[in-house]
């Protein structure tokens, strides 16, 4: 009897806990909001992020683009000759990366690569008495530490979910044309007839843009509230990833039943 | 000093209460700053040395009581007066918590970039100019994790006086430093001090140094102040209070530890002794 007490009330806690903490982070996006027009005051600061968070990931979303695309082109090309339809390789390579595929793997990869290490660098600036001393001289950290780290990944997710993309449509190309022997005037073709400006690679677009804002959110907010001791900063960073990764998913679900359901 | 004492503080402090959780920190203090003296807050590990600078600095606001700081109220100041406050402070953390990205002249570079319309020209005159008040002009293109402790404690103090504050304030400044440089240190703190008509505050549990650079002396203990005035007339309180004894002495029995351990061992071990 006891045990299954136990069991409801520690239920109920993670219940609480996961409330409060869902609450405790919309509160640090309202006082977010105030200082991302701001922010722009110094685009130096936002461009050195977009720098550290974007460019620094392009490498690990290019290979990894580039596998997702030979993988794709390979899977395609045996189902597609099952009804002699391989000409439509290239348009089934690129609506799955343009809307799916790129921005959720870029998404997923972004947030190991780049969001974990924007909430290392917060956590042990707070851990170091760093953002107090910026407050102390009467700098807001929010604007100077957090706001650019927020801008940094919204801004490079989407980009690096369209080179992801770009990549992968390359790599169908290679293994599907190259090496398989498709026509190449189709693969280009089809993509080029029934892929859909708005609808296709506009969503993909929202898609990653939301993304890059939930990522960008979670990763400075675990950095902001991250313990300063070791284990602290470990369960932030491992936070961040997790929490990103699952927000990234769901809502991808929810989005993806609003753009291309039914 | 004292000639320069006036009956109204740069700093005070009134009827301040702070709790954080259950745990009284400040419980109704008073305290009193004078305008270009040297004052060492001591007290042990643990009693809230800390939470007073962050109550002057109005990072944290007390429950009740006021923290003035030359006539603005920080404990009520919005964020625009609170920061024009800050600017007239400087504060020399525990660690220093210089910035770890930049070297020891972009960091004293910091505040001046962050707060005035300088040209580069300047700004690298200043930087030059305050590393030599602390001795550490050849270090300025090193990084501060290649500096050593002393190092890093002086270069922060250099940029803590980057944008000329009335006010210092000194969180533990000699924590962990060899007994030269902290010789350095408080030869630094009493003659920039006084070279520049600043109010300093300096945090410590380090009894015998303070002493001997401070105008004023106040001790705090278990939430409230235990001893306060010059140096001499510290020492002249002990007396009354065992517990001031206790602390200028380092003795290992007395009353401020007394409350440790009141339950016996036996009931965390379960036995049920205590009941």
């Amino acid at each position: 009897m006891n045990a299954v007490l136990n069991s409801i009330a520690r239920l109920g806690r993670s219940v609480l806990d996961g409330a409060q903490h869902a609450g405790s982070m919309a509160l640090f996006a309202i006082e977010l909001a105030w200082v991302l027009i701001p922010t722009w005051s110094r685009p130096r600061d936002i461009l050195q992020q977009v720098y550290a968070a974007g460019v620094l990931s392009l490498v690990i979303i290019l290979v990894a683009g580039g596998f997702v695309g030979l993988v794709l082109g390979l899977q395609g090309y045996n189902i597609l000759s099952n009804f002699n339809a391989t000409e439509s390789l290239g348009v089934m390579v690129a609506l799955s990366l343009v809307r799916e595929l790129g921005p959720v793997v870029a998404a997923l990869l972004f947030a190991g690569r780049a969001g974990s290490a924007i909430t290392a660098e917060i956590a042990l600036m707070k851990t170091t008495e760093q953002l107090a001393a910026l407050e102390m001289m009467a700098v807001d950290p929010m604007r100077r530490v957090i706001g650019p780290r927020f801008w940094g990944a919204m801004i490079s997710v989407p980009l690096l979910a369209a080179m992801f993309s770009l990549v992968g449509i390359v790599g169908g190309y290679l293994i599907g044309v190259v090496v398989l022997g498709v026509d190449g005037s189709s693969y280009w073709g089809q993509i080029h007839e029934q892929m859909e400006a708005w609808d296709d690679v506009g969503g993909g677009a929202i898609k990653s843009l939301a993304f890059g804002a939930v990522i960008a959110l979670i990763s400075v907010y675990e950095g902001c509230r991250a313990e300063p001791t070791a284990s602290g900063m470990a369960r932030a960073t491992t936070q961040t990833v997790v929490l990103s990764s699952l927000a990234v998913l769901g809502l991808d679900f929810v989005m993806t039943a609003f753009m291309f359901g039914a | 000093m004292s000639d320069s004492r006036t009956t109204t503080g740069m700093i005070e402090l009134d009827a301040v209460h702070f709790a954080r959780g259950d745990q009284v920190i400040f419980d109704g203090v008073d305290m009193r700053f004078g305008r270009g003296e040297v004052t060492a807050v001591l007290g042990p590990s643990g009693t809230g040395k800390t939470t007073l600078l962050r109550l002057i600095g109005g990072q944290v606001r007390p429950a009740s009581g006021r923290v003035l700081v030359d006539g603005t109220e920080v404990s009520r100041a919005r964020r625009k007066a609170l920061y024009a406050l800050r600017r007239r402070m400087g504060v020399l953390f525990q660690n220093g918590a210089l910035f770890t990205d930049l070297t020891v002249g972009e960091n004293v570079a910091f505040p001046l970039r962050a707060h005035s319309r300088l040209d580069e020209a300047l700004i690298r005159r200043i930087v030059l100019f305050k590393l030599e008040a602390v001795g550490l002009r050849s270090a300025r293109d090193k990084y501060p994790a290649e500096l050593s402790g002393g190092m890093a404690r002086r270069a922060a103090l250099a940029r803590a006086m980057a944008l000329d504050p009335e006010i210092m304030l000194y969180d533990e400044p000699f924590a962990g430093q060899d007994p030269v440089s902290m010789g350095v240190l408080l030869r630094l703190i009493r003659r920039l001090n006084d070279a520049l008509g600043l109010t300093s505050i300096v945090v410590t549990h380090d009894v015998k140094e303070a002493m001997s650079i401070a105008d004023q002396v106040i001790v705090i203990a278990g939430g409230r102040v235990i001893g306060q005035g010059t140096p001499d007339e510290v020492r002249a309180q002990r007396e009354q209070e065992p517990a001031l004894a206790q602390f200028l002495d380092g003795a290992a029995d007395g009353p401020l530890n007394a409350a440790e351990d009141e339950a016996p061992l036996s009931v965390d071990l379960g036995l049920g002794g205590g009941q």
